[in-house]
């Protein structure tokens, strides 16, 4: 009970922590890290229609990343269809049928800068270089998360109908 | 200093109303108060609350002769129970001589080297924390009584103005989840008030004590922001404004979180 109770936080607070990044290079293979690079991307109304990577996203490899805490950071604040309830986050609504509700361009452009919709957002920038005020060493110029990265979390996305 | 530009404060103004802002007085709540009800009863009984022995432990070390003076913490203080009643819940205090604030491991570690003429101890250390944790277990009940010291109300501004600043790769302020958000949960946690009534405390996860400023540390760190440095006037000013936002909130050193 206590130990689940516990993870929870840990994980964010590790975060910056080695096994995050072990575990990102054994799991995704494609992106290390520590090469993330920002792509340019262009917004049209409230969606990015393009995708950002050359290749297509993986829903697999979206789903695998949305359930690594440590390095998506998602589940800590939305909860899943798939999640176990009792450590899902409620910071943010869920993401079930968050494909019907919302375009493959519009999920894509809400991970990219949710801020850009509302500047008052806690959800973070993920594509962009990060602004914000001491960030830690390890994290400076780097987005959150890759294009490709993304790509994946939009396919796995698209695919939650209700 | 100049003045801020009346745009400034209009912006000011709307950022205020934007945000949820801050938890109504009827509606503060401990930490203790969001968790599990067998980590309540662990807290709760001196005898299965594990950060009794860091009091104990304290209780040693107030009464062993340290340093060049040869003498001990109860050499010039006598019995703790009473010299020390409420003094964690007025700490940050003002220092005198420095006149910046100091907080109350601060305090015991000046009172080591300038007056029992002891070697420091480092800040986290096993002996510094179980001194201060028995010292605040004083005022164990009492109400958190900031000091009204106008010299301090500029560190208080500092601390509310870190609290509400967004930091690190992840652009999130203290506030934005302990004012806006503290009856959610962030994966399986309870956000929680953030008050400090229960420092230093045994956590479960550290399997240790542990102080308010390594958990002020570990918040940081989640956000991906470079953490103060131990014993900084940032952390100091943190807590004298989260003291100031805790006032009249009963103090329950050693405090026990999952
Ligand atoms: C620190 C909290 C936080 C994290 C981490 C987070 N989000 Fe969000 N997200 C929010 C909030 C809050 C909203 C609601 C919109 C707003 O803030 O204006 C939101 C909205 C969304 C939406 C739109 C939902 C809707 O119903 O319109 C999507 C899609 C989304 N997030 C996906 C993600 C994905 C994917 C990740 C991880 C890569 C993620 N979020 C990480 C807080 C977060
Ligand atoms: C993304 C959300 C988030 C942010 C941002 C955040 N915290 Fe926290 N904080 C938490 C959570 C969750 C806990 C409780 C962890 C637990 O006990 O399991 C916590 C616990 C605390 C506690 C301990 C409260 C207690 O009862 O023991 C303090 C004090 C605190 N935070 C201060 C801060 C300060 C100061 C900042 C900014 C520098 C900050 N937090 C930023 C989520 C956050």
């Amino acid at each position: 009970m206590s130990t689940a109770l516990a993870l929870a936080w840990s994980t964010l607070a590790l975060v910056a922590g080695v096994s995050g990044h072990a575990r990102a290079q054994e799991g995704l293979g494609q992106e290390s890290a520590t090469n993330r690079q920002v792509v340019p991307y262009v917004v049209t109304d409230d969606a990015i229609t393009e995708p950002l990577a050359v290749q297509r996203g993986d829903p697999a490899l979206g789903e695998a990343l949305i359930g690594e805490r440590h390095r998506s950071l998602c589940i800590l604040c939305h909860a899943l269809p798939s999640g176990v309830e009792r450590l899902q986050g409620t910071l943010a609504p869920s993401l079930a049928g968050i494909g019907s509700r919302l375009s493959e361009g519009q999920i894509r452009l809400r991970i990219v800068d949710m801020k850009r919709l509302n500047p008052e957002s806690i959800m973070p920038t993920y594509h962009a270089l990060p602004a914000s005020a001491r960030i830690a060493p390890g994290w400076q110029g780097k987005p959150v998360l890759g294009a490709a990265e993304i790509e994946h979390l939009v396919a796995y996305l698209v695919t939650l109908k209700e | 200093m100049r003045r801020p530009a009346a745009s400034l404060i209009a912006l000011a103004l709307l950022a205020g109303a934007a945000s949820a802002g801050d938890i109504a007085p009827g509606e503060r709540r401990s930490g203790s108060a969001f968790m599990a009800p067998e980590t309540q009863a662990m807290q709760a009984d001196d005898t299965s609350n594990p950060g009794m022995l860091w009091v104990l432990q304290g209780a040693g070390l107030w009464g062993e002769k340290a340093g060049r003076s040869g003498r001990s913490c109860a050499g010039c203080h006598g019995e703790a129970v009473a010299s020390m009643r409420g003094t964690a819940a007025r700490y940050p205090a003002l220092d005198a001589a420095s006149g910046k604030p100091i907080d109350l491991t601060g305090r015991i570690s000046q009172c080591r080297t300038e007056r029992q003429g002891a070697p420091a101890l480092a800040r986290e250390s096993d002996a510094l924390l179980a001194i201060t944790t028995f010292v605040a277990h004083q005022s164990r009940g009492l109400p958190v009584a900031p000091p009204e010291e106008p010299r301090l109300d500029p560190y208080r501004e500092t601390g509310r103005q870190l609290f509400t600043t967004r930091m690190g790769q992840l652009d999130l302020s203290c506030a934005n989840c302990h004012d806006d958000n503290w009856n959610q949960r962030l994966a399986g946690s309870a956000v929680t008030q953030a008050h400090p009534t229960g420092y230093p405390l045994y956590r479960l996860e550290w399997q240790s004590i542990g102080s308010l400023q390594r958990r002020m540390r570990n918040c940081m760190i989640g956000v991906r922001a470079e953490p103060f440095a131990s014993g900084s006037e940032e952390f100091i000013a943190l807590e004298l404004y989260l003291m100031q936002r805790a006032a009249g909130m009963a103090i329950e050193t050693p405090g026990v979180r999952p």
